[in-house]
């Protein structure tokens, strides 16, 4: 028996009203001491489901109906409570996604390591306490005494993430399953957990199962992997195998909807198995932009874009905006973060501009400058020509903004959950008077609808019937019904899985064929950003380090930062 | 930390400003204080002579300030009923009111955290239903019924405990305390019984419901999956975590125990500042009315300040912002 654990023939059933789910089926993993096992799969597949059911934590009504979980041989389904609680912490830690929540805010992170150490390990505190230092220095924490009092609140998000690796491995166990332990962390930090967990993995001899969604970890931190799909594992092997050979169908669409950094192709792979088809490209009827509705211009518009046909879709200049982080009476004690400085640049009519960086950097501060959002303490913003920074109500502003509308980031809280889907995205129609009466408005909403590959069934829907995928395509048809010539897109799948990223990808490429829009393209993620933007422009600390033609700084960076950058994509040379 | 304390404390003062403003305009909207004083036989000049002793002449603001420095002092005049000192009377009857509420504030507390802490864990066990229905009578029924109640059950049916008054008091300097004798204890549980249910049932439903918020969390999943133990989880890691929110109506709720236990005095006929005010009310007895006000605002102002601090200690997040 050299295996740390076995699973095997693993049944998961969610017993609910409307009928049983089978969370996962026959599901058979086995992982060796001192070897990293990539478990992925898009959400919904049942990844994270293996993970809780192996430490008897699965959410009710969730419940091991079938299989054997052997831990070092030991039989773990039908132990009691309190026997779990002694494998729990002591003989398995987990890690869970998001640092920010994973830690109690109200406890020093001290408090929360010996509380653990003494309880797996049964030791005085002061002993504890003397674990607790060597435990956060092991983990990459300087200073680790004075770190102890601190409360959570008060370290970055890499660093939580740190010390939750220390609580897991507080007792210290042989088995680690961590659970999309970089998805909520920047590209260089992700780096570097993904490096400190490989190297505990292998100075301390554990059996590692990473939970992810993202090939990109896979391949720079897996010894094998399993692949999951709907409950079933379709497909394990070592990772050059999984991710260079790929045998099973699943697992070689998702593969190929990874977006390529190295290449640019001109429309995302999409992850068609199966349920290829749901909301798939064909799906979308091809408009005229002459004649259709979104392609005419409201009255309001016309007067703004008459003289502009040279004219930039945006214009920034010296755009600079500072955020008070202290109030003081006194100036010179007050702190301030400059979270914009002196920005400019300029996005032709048509063009894709992507703005790129890590979080902090600034990208969605000039996002929600430009769309009005936020005022500048200095600096111009001009959409179309015309100033817009000055009284709101000013029609010429308020026609240039009509021109204007963003996209953002999380598709569960950018849509108002009490209103219809058809109110949702008629609101712009009916706030601008764009339509002649309620018929034309339903009209032009179910258009709208179609348009983005929903159907005009979605419309007497609420936002929560919909999945992300679905419900950034709501956010997208409630952007176009003001008949905008520019889109800010705000990390617009950044809490998509590959396939729908794909998806929904394509669907803005196609709408910015078919319209003409600017896009206006912010993101972490450097694949994207290369398969969807024209020009590129680097951001850190605020300020711009470099603007350059896309394949021009993926080929050749000039700046310091935008190399280090490109050094940290994921290293994806594994896939054939 | 101390420009956090002294801008509330400079809050709080501002706030006591307007409530004296308040509390000495009644003066003058509440009829002539010089009729209030003098009997019905005196003369034309007896009333000019007293106008001007009491200073009733001077500008507005001059009296008010005189008032608003006596009132620093502890002094609000003469109670017109019983002609004696209003700072003497309060004094007298404070202590029944605050032991009042500190024992039904610590029934609701207790009673309140625990069967909260209890309902949000075990939230589809029938001990739990039993709890949370019963609660909403707590809230549904006005005091005074229950109050009744609580009489006709236990004093007059079971005679286990007095109807009513304030029994078995020991002079602790000019503090009285009915906390040293049985037949003290006796009498206080009625009425802090009244008096409690409600903030209990608000407690309870407040502790349970961000319980139930709390357990959902991360990093209670976090705790699980280390291994830690069910108590410390439910007593360490999530009832701190609810306490926040809890501690601000407590903290608002106490104020008014101590402010409007009226009803529950006037049913337990429990001589305390209550009582005193609603017989106040009855006799247009301006000066204590006016000392009542402030000294309830004074009550509030403190009490809310305290949570402030309390807030302070518990979440360390609030440390930082609150600079």
């Amino acid at each position: 028996m050299s295996e740390l654990l076995e699973i095997e023939n693993l049944d998961v059933d969610f017993v609910t009203r409307r009928g049983t789910i089978h969370a996962a089926k026959n599901v058979s993993i086995t992982v060796t001491a001192g070897e990293v096992l990539g478990l992925v799969g898009e959400s919904g597949a049942g990844k994270s489901t293996i993970g809780n059911a192996v430490i008897d934590l699965l959410e009710p009504p969730g419940q091991v109906s079938a299989g054997s979980i052997r831990f070092n041989g030991e039989e773990l389904r039908g132990k009691t409570d309190d026997q779990m609680r002694h494998i729990r912490g002591d003989r398995i830690g987990m890690i869970f996604q998001d640092p920010q929540t994973s830690l109690n805010p109200l406890l020093r992170i001290g408090e929360q390591l010996t509380e653990t150490i003494r309880k797996t390990k049964g030791v005085s505190q002061s002993v504890a306490l003397a674990n607790a230092e060597e435990l956060l220095e092991s983990v990459g924490i300087s200073e680790a005494r004075a770190r102890l009092k601190s409360y959570p609140h008060q370290f970055s998000g890499g660093m939580r993430q740190r010390v939750v690796i220390a609580l897991a491995l507080a007792g210290d166990p042989d088995l680690i399953i961590a659970d999309e332990p970089t998805t909520a962390l920047d590209v260089s930090v992700q780096a570097q957990i993904l490096d400190l967990i490989r190297g505990l993995c292998k100075s301390r001899n554990l059996g590692v199962i990473i939970v992810t969604h993202d090939i990109g970890v896979i391949a720079n931190i897996a010894d094998r992997v399993a692949v999951m799909f709907r409950g079933n594992i379709v497909e394990t092997g070592d990772v050059g195998q999984i991710l260079g050979n790929p045998q099973h169908e699943y697992t070689k669409s998702l593969i190929a909807a990874v977006p390529r950094p190295d290449k640019r192709l001109h429309r995302f792979n999409s992850v068609d198995y199966i349920d290829g088809t749901a909301g798939g490209d064909s799906a979308l009827n091809r408009i005229d932009i002459n004649s259709h509705w979104l392609g005419r211009k409201s009255q309001l518009q016309q007067t703004a874009t008459m003289q502009s046909k040279e004219v930039s879709a945006i214009a920034v200049k010296d755009l600079s905006i500072a955020f008070k982080l202290q109030g003081a009476i006194l100036k010179r004690n007050r702190r301030m973060l400059q979270a914009v400085d002196q920005v400019s640049f300029a996005i032709a009519s048509g063009e894709s501009f992507g703005l790129v960086g890590e979080s902090g950097s600034g990208k969605s501060t000039v996002a929600r400058l430009i769309a009005g959002l936020l005022t500048p303490d200095s600096g111009s913003v001009e959409l179309v020509g015309t100033n817009v920074l000055g009284k709101q109500k000013d029609p010429q502003i308020k026609a240039a903004r009509l021109n204007l509308q963003m996209i953002f980031q999380d598709p569960y809280s950018s849509l108002n959950g009490r209103l219809r889907v058809l109110d949702i995205v008629a609101e712009p129609i009916r706030f601008y008077k764009q339509s002649d009466n309620e018929k034309h408005t339903r009209q032009l909403v179910y258009d709208l609808l179609e348009h983005v590959g929903l159907g005009k069934d979605a419309a007497l829907r609420y936002p929560h019937e919909f999945s992300g995928g679905q419900r950034q395509r709501i956010s997208i048809a409630r952007a176009l019904a003001s008949r905008p010539r520019i889109l800010i897109c705000d990390e617009p799948t950044s809490a998509l899985d590959v396939s729908i990223q794909a998806q929904i990808l394509n669907l803005l490429k196609d709408l910015q064929d078919e319209l003409g829009l600017t896009l206006l393209f912010i993101s972490h993620d450097l694949p994207v950003i290369r398969q969807m933007c024209d020009r590129v422009a680097v951001m850190r600390n605020g300020a711009i380090c470099e603007i350059a033609a896309t394949e021009e700084l993926f080929n050749n960076p000039q700046h310091e930062y935008s190399k280090h950058l490109l050094g940290l994509m994921p290293r994806m040379d594994v896939i054939g | 930390m101390l420009a956090y304390i002294l801008r509330r404390l400079g809050q709080s003062v501002l706030v006591m400003a307007a409530v004296s403003l308040i509390s000495f305009s009644l003066f003058n909207f509440v009829g002539d204080p010089v009729n209030n004083m003098v009997g019905q036989e005196a003369t034309r000049e007896d009333r000019v002579r007293i106008r001007q002793e009491l200073g009733l002449d001077d500008p507005i603001f001059i009296q008010y300030f005189r008032f608003v420095s006596n009132a620093v002092k502890g002094e609000f005049g003469l109670s017109y009923r019983v002609r004696r000192p209003v700072d003497v009377l309060i004094k007298e009857r404070l202590p029944a009111t605050l032991e009042l509420v500190a024992v039904s504030a610590v029934i609701a507390l207790v009673v309140g955290i625990c069967a909260g802490v209890y309902t949000g864990i075990r939230r589809d066990g029938w001990l739990s239903k039993t709890i949370l229905s019963t609660s909403l009578v707590g809230v549904s029924l006005p005091t005074f019924i229950i109050g009744i109640g609580l009489i006709y059950l236990f004093a007059v049916t079971l005679r286990w405990l007095p109807s009513s008054g304030r029994a078995g008091v020991v002079e602790l300097g000019w503090w009285k305390t009915s906390f040293l004798t049985v037949d003290g204890w006796r009498s206080i549980i009625l009425p802090a019984l009244t008096l409690s249910l409600f903030q209990l049932t608000m407690v309870l439903r407040l502790v349970r419901s961000e319980m139930l918020e709390v357990m959902q969390t991360d990093y209670i999943k976090f705790a699980r999956a280390r291994g830690l133990s069910e108590r410390s989880i439910n007593f360490v890691h999530a009832l701190k975590n609810t306490l926040v929110p809890v501690i601000t109506i407590i903290g608002i709720n106490i104020g008014g125990l101590i402010a409007f236990s009226v009803i529950t005095e006037t049913v337990f006929q429990w001589p305390g500042t209550g009582l005193m005010f609603i017989q106040a009310v009855d006799f247009a007895d301006v000066p204590i009315m006016a000392a009542y006000l402030c000294f309830v605002a004074l009550v509030f102002v403190v009490v809310n300040l305290i949570v402030d601090l309390l807030y302070v200690t518990i979440d360390p997040r609030i440390r930082i912002a609150g600079r």
